[in-house]
């Protein structure tokens, strides 16, 4: 076998693990959306779904159905067969292609960016070295800005193509709250990459490996607190969850996926955990120092063990941050639109500009 | 009268302008801190005494306020207005003596009562038939004050009413003498004309053996 020929296996073998792992975080953020905000209101939360098998011989199974069940682990299956089992609607008002394509622009963009989401430090394995990353890129943050923002498309392709004015409406609301945002967010991270000096997001991670004075990790969060917070807040307006679900409010402040029905609601739901997720994977490499284990030097270990705990690191920061993200989203209520656009255009722009000519002094000055 | 409408002109716009928010409150992070802080530390309370339940310890101490419903239920006050029972004596036939006050009190006229002439002359009549359409019912309570023979009560603590027909909200005189014995897919016994003797051998031939209700 060519090296070639190996070199595209491993890249498929990382792709699937990183598409496995975020598909099922998705899945697996439907159950805490359920049960953290039971916890935390005092709840029970969702524990009714579930099912056993007919057989004798699948008793002990059963047994387990119902304990999963009694957890609410049963409910995105439950979930996810009625989404299949629904309609698929579409208005008659509407581009029936465009409609359907909407969806699937909106996830793919989601799920492609992951590719330069580096999940783990190189390994050498069998006298080749892998980084655990699908595609290292040399401009990573740019292709992931770039990538997110076209996401946009199929928010604005699904207000359009449902042939009603309400979607409209909402799929431009979705629009411009996204554009107002995504300025932010890519000003805030100037400042990081200035700090830097490099787009490449495995160089910054090791960056961000570095103690000053002896004890303190050199993570992000602590050199741009400011680019940090306004990432965040940014960052979390793209994923159109509330504090900033504008774009959706499905019960009441109608959306752009009004005329949506079954698996493609599904999708656009899809699309919001995976951009969580996403949000939450990127917080960690820019600002939280990835799959650094902090305080534990490099040569700790033997190097594939290393590599290993570095994966669980990064696995337990972006955990931490999705359930932040989740608290979040139980704690505050939804911004009123010009509320939104304020907060936007005077009050994150401007604190990023200014959090990008402070860091380029400070850079000059240190060095 | 002037100066009058003026200073309550001046007081209704001093109501409607807000106070200024200070710098602390307009950055808005303190306030979404307090709020992460108050929802959080409930998580965790909660999740710590989930975890403990699980393991048999701090029981006496709830992680949630919800009653699980069907295999719950809410304890009920006994003065709670639930659906009604017909008492009865200690011969097993309903105190009823069919006097009409309670069908004639019922604002929503869901009651039926046939008399019939009691053996007893120390006692009026019988209720051949007694019949309650829940449907109909209003909850009022009337029946039961104007009873003079404490014949019918609402003390069954049974809210819980649902039926898949007007029939099975139908409440018949067995069913009102003997709460909860008739399965939902038994149809109603409307106006059966029981004569004194069956009453006294009802209970014997009731699916369930009920508690005898206090008379």
């Amino acid at each position: 076998m060519s090296a070639i020929a190996i070199d595209v296996a491993v890249k498929f073998v990382l792709a699937v693990i990183v598409v496995f792992a975020v598909l099922n975080l998705a899945g697996i953020q439907t159950w805490m959306e359920r049960k953290q905000s039971a916890v935390m209101q005092d709840r029970i939360g969702a524990n009714r779904a579930t099912f056993a098998l007919p057989w004798w011989w699948a008793a002990p199974i059963n047994v387990l159905l119902r304990k999963l069940g009694g957890l609410g682990l049963l409910h995105p299956l439950a979930d996810v067969i009625k989404l299949l089992t629904k309609e698929d609607f579409s208005p008659a008002s509407g581009n029936r292609t465009l409609h359907t394509l909407a969806p699937w622009i909106s996830v793919f963009f989601a799920l492609i960016v992951f590719a330069a989401i580096p999940f783990g430090d190189r390994i050498e394995l069998f006298g080749r070295t892998i980084e655990l990353q699908v595609a290292h890129l040399n401009a990573a943050l740019l292709y992931i800005l770039a990538l997110a923002s076209i996401g946009i498309y199929g928010v604005i392709i699904a207000g359009m193509a449902s042939g009603t004015n309400l979607s409209v409406i909402g799929g431009l609301r979705a629009a411009s709250q996204m554009l107002a945002y995504e300025i932010a967010l890519g000003v805030s991270l100037v400042g990081v990459v200035i700090w830097y000096g490099t787009l490449d997001l495995q160089e910054m991670i090791r960056r961000q490996g570095e103690l000053w004075w002896g004890w303190m990790p050199a993570w992000g969060v602590f050199v741009q607190p400011v680019g940090c917070l306004v990432f965040i807040t940014a960052a979390l307006a793209e994923t159109k969850r509330i504090p900033f679900d504008l774009p959706e409010g499905e019960p009441e402040i109608i959306g752009y996926f009004v005329e949506y029905s079954g698996m493609k609601f599904g999708l656009f739901f899809l699309t919001d955990f995976v951009e969580t997720t996403l949000v939450a994977a990127l917080t960690t490499v820019l600002f939280f120092g990835g799959w650094q284990i902090p305080w534990l030097p490099p040569d700790a270990f033997a190097q594939p063990i290393m590599a290993v705990l570095g994966v669980v690191a990064f696995t337990l920061k972006v955990s931490f941050f999705l359930w932040l993200f989740m608290t979040i989203r139980w704690t505050l209520p939804r911004f009123r639109y010009d509320q939104l656009m304020r907060l936007g255009w005077k009050g994150l722009f401007p604190v990023s500009l200014a959090n990008v000519g402070i860091t380029s002094l400070m850079r000059i000055l240190v060095h | 009268m002037s100066s009058l409408s003026e200073e309550l002109l001046h007081r209704i716009r001093q109501a409607h302008t807000r106070r200024k928010l200070t710098w602390w409150e307009r950055i808005y992070l303190p306030a979404i801190a307090q709020g992460l802080w108050v929802t959080s530390s409930h998580f965790w309370r909660n999740l710590g005494l989930h975890l403990a339940h699980r393991l048999g310890l701090f029981r006496h101490r709830p992680a949630s306020v919800t009653i699980q419903y069907p295999e719950q239920q809410r304890d009920t006050s006994p003065r709670l207005r639930t659906r009604h029972r017909l008492t009865r004596r200690e011969d097993g036939t309903p105190r009823c003596v069919g006097c009409m006050l309670c069908e004639t009190v019922c604002p929503a006229k869901c009651i039926y009562i046939t008399p019939g002439e009691h053996p007893d002359p120390n006692i009026e009549k019988f209720a051949k038939s007694f019949d309650l359409d829940l449907g109909k019912c209003v909850y009022c309570g009337y029946c039961v004050e104007v009873c003079p023979e404490d014949a019918i009560r609402m003390d069954t603590q049974r809210h819980d009413i649902s039926a898949f027909s007007r029939d099975g909200m139908w409440l018949d005189i067995v069913e009102l003498l003997y709460p909860g014995t008739r399965r939902h897919t038994d149809p109603p016994k409307k106006f059966i004309q029981l004569e004194l003797d069956e009453f006294r051998q009802l209970k014997s031939t009731l699916p369930t053996n009920q508690p005898t209700v206090p008379s």
